[in-house]
């Protein structure tokens, strides 16, 4: 089982997001960052998967030196080893991500034998393009499935469950394939202090993937409008109870 | 040049995210034609009368046994063909789960750009100005896309569907030849989901918790004041992650979006990953210790003080008015 997992690096917004004075990017002078979190489960499940039939798992990032970071954390919950696609600071279009995907798969895939699934988030929690997976699907010519709480390989195909209303859809895929996946996927282990420490020490190979032309192209970044109210207090501790009722009464809710 | 809406079906018409597609398509097309494509099992005889009504002169429509159950791949060559049918230099879609997914697979196939959950869209020069939703709509992006064609999809409930009383379209049955990979990609099976209980996506009235919960045990009370008003328990992914409560409760922009009448958020911080989950709420109340919270900005009403207090206090007096 050879199993890939593709990770985007997000900022942790907390509560309010705060814009560049170009508005091009956010502020985040002041956040953390992280591993996207559908992405996250989908670094689990890969890890899930080699240790139950052995193999290798392989997490890849497009993105900034920092990024760094988030492979190391992938390396930390069990990872084997990563491929760094170095860009500058600026984030990419989807479509340019997609092709420096594809060609560090092929490379990778010439020297080591292919990946029997390849792992995406169902969209980046910042950007949510919603098409990563799927075009780079297409270009290695391997089916898809979008959206996935569920991942189970039985053989020579894999058994794909999205949650669809009250129940789930089943899609059947042959292996190579490529899924992408859902938070709710797994619950996703906490990395112990030894395996951070040996994370440090596993390989990672960085490539310098050549920007091409954005067909979709970022021109500013804006607050959507009425965003920022303030509640009207309807009082204090216990004693506010009387009041809340009556709002509940007044909004229809209170039975 | 014309436009293309691709529509997805329900309940025997349109569905209603198809239909504010068209609203939106509309008013991008200014006077240009806009024609539609359905890929169904069998075309409803209400589907092409809702299409005129909302614009469309002609629907192209790709019947095959396939598309019984969702089959995004096969959906794909349908929309592809019906954009040489119709000569289009831009396609809409609706901005759902399977709606993304099957634009994504015409942007891929055809190598186009694809811009997902737009809430606006203008012709500017040669380009195709959209502002798009990012971080479940907590944020907005204003982008130019170029090339022909463009694929776009539209975010839900971003525009209200109105129909211009137009009669009903002209269905123009859609030649697609699908190979093999493009039928294998389709439903198979369905797990049904145990009955029981006020779902979280459809409850009318939602009690969540956050971290200042506290606890697994610390939901008693979230979970008596969401049964007295009849409503549905959720909590934030925080509590998800500390493992207090499955990630199936978790409302937010990686988990269940809800739309109740009211959301009761209950010692949650009101992080952009949360608030989209719960814009769709009428109304929020938001029980917090500290009224600095970012929740206070996003919520309608508050009470300022413990939930373990307050919520018992809330539950007792609706106990006490309702005479029980």
């Amino acid at each position: 089982m050879r199993a890939l997992v593709c990770v985007k690096r997000v900022p942790l917004t907390g509560g309010r997001i705060l814009l560049t004075d170009d508005a091009m990017s956010l502020d985040t002078r002041h956040l953390g960052f992280t591993i996207s979190p559908h992405e996250e489960c989908g670094v689990e499940e890969a890890v899930r998967l080699v240790e139950a039939n052995g193999g290798e798992s392989v997490a890849l990032c497009l993105g900034p030196a920092e990024a760094i970071e988030q492979l190391r954390e992938t390396m930390a919950l069990g990872i084997d080893r990563a491929i760094h696609l170095v860009t500058g600071e600026d984030e990419w279009d989807p479509q340019s991500v997609a092709a420096a995907i594809v060609e560090a798969i092929r490379a990778d895939e010439a020297e080591h034998g292919p990946f029997d699934l390849v792992f995406f988030g169902n969209e980046a929690a910042d950007s949510g393009n919603y098409q990563v997976g799927i075009r780079v699907a297409h270009a290695l010519s391997r089916p898809v499935a979008t959206g996935l709480k569920g991942v189970a390989v039985e053989g020579a195909t894999v058994r794909c469950e999205r949650e669809v209303g009250a129940g789930r859809d089943v899609y059947s895929l042959s292996v190579p394939a490529v899924v992408t996946v859902k938070e709710g996927l797994n619950f996703p282990r906490f990395p112990s202090v030894p395996a951070k420490l040996r994370a440090q020490k596993k390989p990672v190979v960085t490539f310098e993937p050549s920007r091409p032309d954005a067909r979709m192209q970022k021109l500013r970044l804006v607050h959507p409008e009425g965003e920022a109210k303030q509640a009207e207090i309807l009082g204090e501790g216990a004693a506010a109870a009387a009041r809340v009722v009556e709002v509940l009464q007044e909004l229809g809710v209170a039975r | 040049m014309s436009i293309l809406a691709y529509l997805e079906q329900a309940a025997d018409s349109v569905d209603e995210i198809s239909l504010q597609t068209l609203t939106l398509a509309q008013s991008f097309a200014a006077g240009d034609a806009v024609a539609a494509v359905v890929a169904c099992d069998k075309l409803s005889q209400a589907a092409p009368v809702a299409a005129g009504a909302h614009g469309v002169a002609a629907v192209h429509c790709a019947e095959d046994p396939v598309f019984a159950t969702h089959a995004p791949l096969a959906a794909a060559r349908a929309v592809v063909a019906a954009l040489s049918a119709s000569g289009a230099d831009v396609v809409l879609g609706p901005g759902t789960e399977s709606g993304n997914e099957v634009l994504a697979h015409v942007a891929a196939i055809l190598d186009a750009p694809f811009a997902a959950n737009c809430i606006s869209v203008e012709r500017a020069g040669g380009d195709v100005r959209v502002t798009r939703v990012r971080f479940g709509g907590s944020l907005l992006e204003e982008a130019a896309v170029h090339g022909a064609p463009v694929v776009l999809s539209v975010q839900p409930h971003a525009v209200a569907a109105t129909s211009g009383g137009g009669g009903s379209a002209t269905v123009m049955p859609l030649p697609v030849e699908l190979g093999e990979p493009d039928r294998a990609l389709r439903v198979v099976d369905r797990v049904e989901a145990p009955a029981g209980g006020v779902s979280l996506a459809d409850a009318k009235l939602v009690v969540t918790g956050g971290r200042g919960v506290g606890s697994p045990e610390g939901f008693a009370p979230v979970e008596e004041l969401a049964a007295l008003l009849g409503g549905a328990v959720g909590c934030s992914r925080a509590v998800t992650i500390a493992g207090w409560r499955p990630h199936t409760d978790q409302v937010g922009q990686t988990g269940t979006k809800v739309a109740p009448d009211l959301y009761i958020a209950c010692g949650v911080s009101g992080a952009t990953q949360h608030m989209a989950g719960c814009k769709g709420a009428k109304k929020i109340l938001a029980v917090n210790t500290d009224r600095e919270a970012s929740i206070m900005q996003n919520a309608d009403y508050a009470v300022v003080g413990d939930l373990h207090e307050v919520l018992p206090a809330i539950s007792a007096e609706l106990r006490r008015v309702r005479g029980d």
